[in-house]
């Protein structure tokens, strides 16, 4: 599925982030969200982020562009094709954003005006960002609507979002998150909120722009069959920090870290557990942190913890593959 | 007393207009699992609450044990509610905030005056995997999974013939989702009640159920044993679920072709004549659209399915492959 562009790392990466952190005031003091993310997504390369709540994986995606609320502090360096993003002016951002990163998120009607049509909203974007005139912006809305598969686009684009299906309604945000051809997509748990029958189609539609514009796409979810079906590369958050990237085939075959393993074990998956009759667990919770400790946030719930995991933070190993662990899983593990 | 701890019987709940669910028949065997599997809109929760008795139903019956309940009044209902229990999706909104965990749990029994209450509720939440302490905390300082956990407590404290969990662990984490599903399989296995398990996802039922149950808008279109279903399954819409989730297997997954079937779900207010799915159906042919299909048995274990395509052989289309195949 990966014909066409080869992904991967060797051209210059388009997103680069770099040591970001986020922390949140509130009333109970701050509340550290991300801690010294690092993570680069190559041209036309599909990076998933995954995580379960909590983890700081939307925190990330929503950093990315500053669509943070005031609460919230940022360190650390995003670079867009070269350009520093965190602390850039507001007039800079806006022409980033919609252009050059475009966000569609998990639940498309509250990101919809419901008082405009389909037409209306993508065509604003378009006359927006790129100066079109009325009826060059509605051509383009229409090809839009078509490239992201929905049927009888002339007439779908005088609906209102009302009179589309969550499916129909994602793809119409997908068509206005790539109007202006951005260099990156961020989709934060796209399908999420839709049914598995539908989430298949909208999968297949982020495929096809990363396979015909070369959109690179970061994709933040907790599902790890989606991770499998669209991903080159994976980077695997734990309370605040990644805690192992790899290329996505290498992950699922040979996962290090111990939470990667176990967060493998705990999928079901059909056709998988029928003889087992059990899941995998991971005891314990996700912890809260107001600072992040020196050591690894996952020492205890961890079967693997040793001594060094709570006295000292381990870093991620240099290389291809590279895990955040005193103890890693060295020997392949039936998942 | 029969050998079933359920007995659904042409099941009709309509909301005014909207035909949520229209002709439901569904039998689960005293200590079974069964699976009641559909997407948004399918109706799956509607009979869970037909079930439980939230909803009056619109038309069938409903019989818990033997005893017919369907059109019984709160007064008349209350010797039989005992007999069945009902676990939600989402438990910060099922657990009243102003009562401590140790009065949710134990509010079933104090409803049927029982005595020694508190030993009953130490002894609930210990089973669920909580600490006895526990009884004095507030459902908020608790995580979703430990509040499943007291909801799944209260639940069981009546020891009930059948407990009805609707979408239980839909709202969790993957990790948290993994411990609830694994008690749940402990706890029937233990306590021997029969289950009504209601979800959308085929995956999360695969080693829980014993039977599963497929719903399309409004109607059953599958029912049969767990290895039928998953191994074998015979309409076009359980075939397309199945192919749909995707697995956490990127080799696996991307060598599988899903079947799509449209993005537009008809109305359950003005639903599709014929076959309710031949609007999605990528092989429905010109009865579909006009000839209603009755479930018919088509293998072992009550196999059943709703399909002009499927002959009495079980054999019909498969359209994962393309192919038309023998069951």
């Amino acid at each position: 599925m990966t014909a066409g562009i080869t992904p991967g790392i060797s051209t210059a990466p388009v997103l680069q982030v770099n040591d970001l952190s986020v922390t949140f005031r509130t009333e109970d003091g701050p509340v550290s969200a991300v801690d010294r993310v690092s993570f680069e997504v190559g041209d036309g390369e599909v990076l998933a982020v995954v995580g379960e709540s909590g983890c700081g994986k939307s925190v990330t995606a929503m950093s990315l562009a500053g669509l943070l609320p005031r609460t919230a502090t940022v360190d650390g360096s995003v670079r867009l094709d070269g350009v520093e993003l965190i602390g850039a002016d507001k007039r800079t951002l806006r022409t980033i954003r919609g252009r050059e990163v475009a966000y569609i998120f998990q639940e498309p009607m509250t990101s919809l005006n419901p008082v405009f049509t389909v037409g209306h909203q993508i065509g604003e974007v378009l006359r927006t960002h790129i100066g079109l005139n009325r009826q060059a912006a509605r051509d383009r809305s229409i090809e839009l609507l078509k490239l992201v598969g929905i049927p009888s686009a002339e007439r779908r684009i005088s609906d209102y979002p009302h009179q589309l299906s969550g499916g129909m309604r994602q793809r119409v945000m997908i068509a206005m998150a790539v109007a202006c051809d951005p260099k990156v997509l961020i989709a934060d748990e796209p399908t999420t909120a839709l049914d598995v029958t539908i989430q298949a189609g909208i999968l297949d539609v982020l495929r096809e722009l990363r396979e015909r514009l070369g959109t690179s796409i970061v994709l933040i979810t907790h599902d790890l069959g989606v991770v499998a079906d669209l991903a080159d590369r994976v980077a695997v958050m734990y309370a605040g920090r990644v805690v192992e990237t790899a290329e996505v085939h290498e992950l699922f075959a040979h996962p290090q870290h111990p939470y990667t393993a176990g967060l493998l074990g705990a999928s079901p998956a059909a056709g998988r557990h029928a003889e087992s009759h059990r899941l995998n667990e991971i005891p314990g919770l996700v912890p809260v942190l107001t600072q992040q400790p020196d050591a690894c946030t996952f020492a205890d719930r961890c079967p693997r913890a040793i001594d060094t995991c709570t006295a000292t933070e381990p870093d991620l190993t240099p290389g291809h593959h590279r895990v955040a662990c005193w103890n890693p899983v060295r020997e392949p593990v039936e998942v | 007393m029969s050998t079933l701890a359920l007995e659904v019987e042409d099941l009709v709940m309509h909301f005014g207009p909207v035909r949520a669910v229209d002709g439901v028949t569904l039998r689960i065997r005293q200590g079974s699992v069964v699976a009641l599997v559909g997407e948004s809109g399918s109706g799956k929760s509607t009979v869970g609450r037909c079930i439980v008795r939230l909803l009056e139903p619109t038309g069938g019956t409903v019989r818990l044990a033997d005893a017919d309940v369907t059109h019984l009044t709160r007064r008349q209902l209350r010797p039989h509610r005992r007999n069945v229990s009902i676990v939600f999706q989402d438990p910060a909104g099922s657990l009243d905030p102003r009562l401590s965990v140790g009065d949710i749990v134990g509010e079933p029994l104090r409803l049927m005056h029982r005595k020694n209450i508190s030993t009953k509720v130490a002894e609930s939440l210990r089973r669920v995997g909580l600490r006895p302490e526990v009884a004095q905390r507030s459902p908020h300082e608790l995580s979703g999974g430990q509040r499943q956990r007291v909801s799944i407590a209260r639940a069981l404290i009546s020891e009930p013939r059948l407990l009805v969990a609707d979408e239980p662990t839909s709202a969790l984490d993957v990790s948290v989702q993994a411990s609830v599903l694994n008690l749940l399989a402990d706890l029937q296995r233990d306590l021997g009640f029969a289950c009504l398990f209601i979800t959308h996802d085929l995956s999360a039922v695969e080693y829980l159920a014993d039977e599963v149950a497929v719903m399309y808008l409004g109607q059953l279109v599958e029912q049969g044993p767990r290895s039928r279903i998953f191994g074998a399954p015979a309409h076009p819409y359980t075939q397309a679920l199945l192919s749909a989730a995707p697995v956490p297997d990127p080799a696996e997954q991307r060598a599988r072709k899903p079947v799509l079937l449209g993005d537009d779900l008809p109305s359950a207010i003005d639903p599709p004549s014929g076959c309710r799915f031949h609007t999605r159906c990528p092989v429905a042919v010109d009865t579909c659209r006009t000839v209603i299909p009755e479930p018919r048995v088509i293998g072992e274990g009550g196999h059943q399915v709703a399909c002009h395509l499927v002959d009495d052989n079980g054999t019909g289309p498969d359209v994962r492959t393309g192919e038309g195949v023998a069951r």
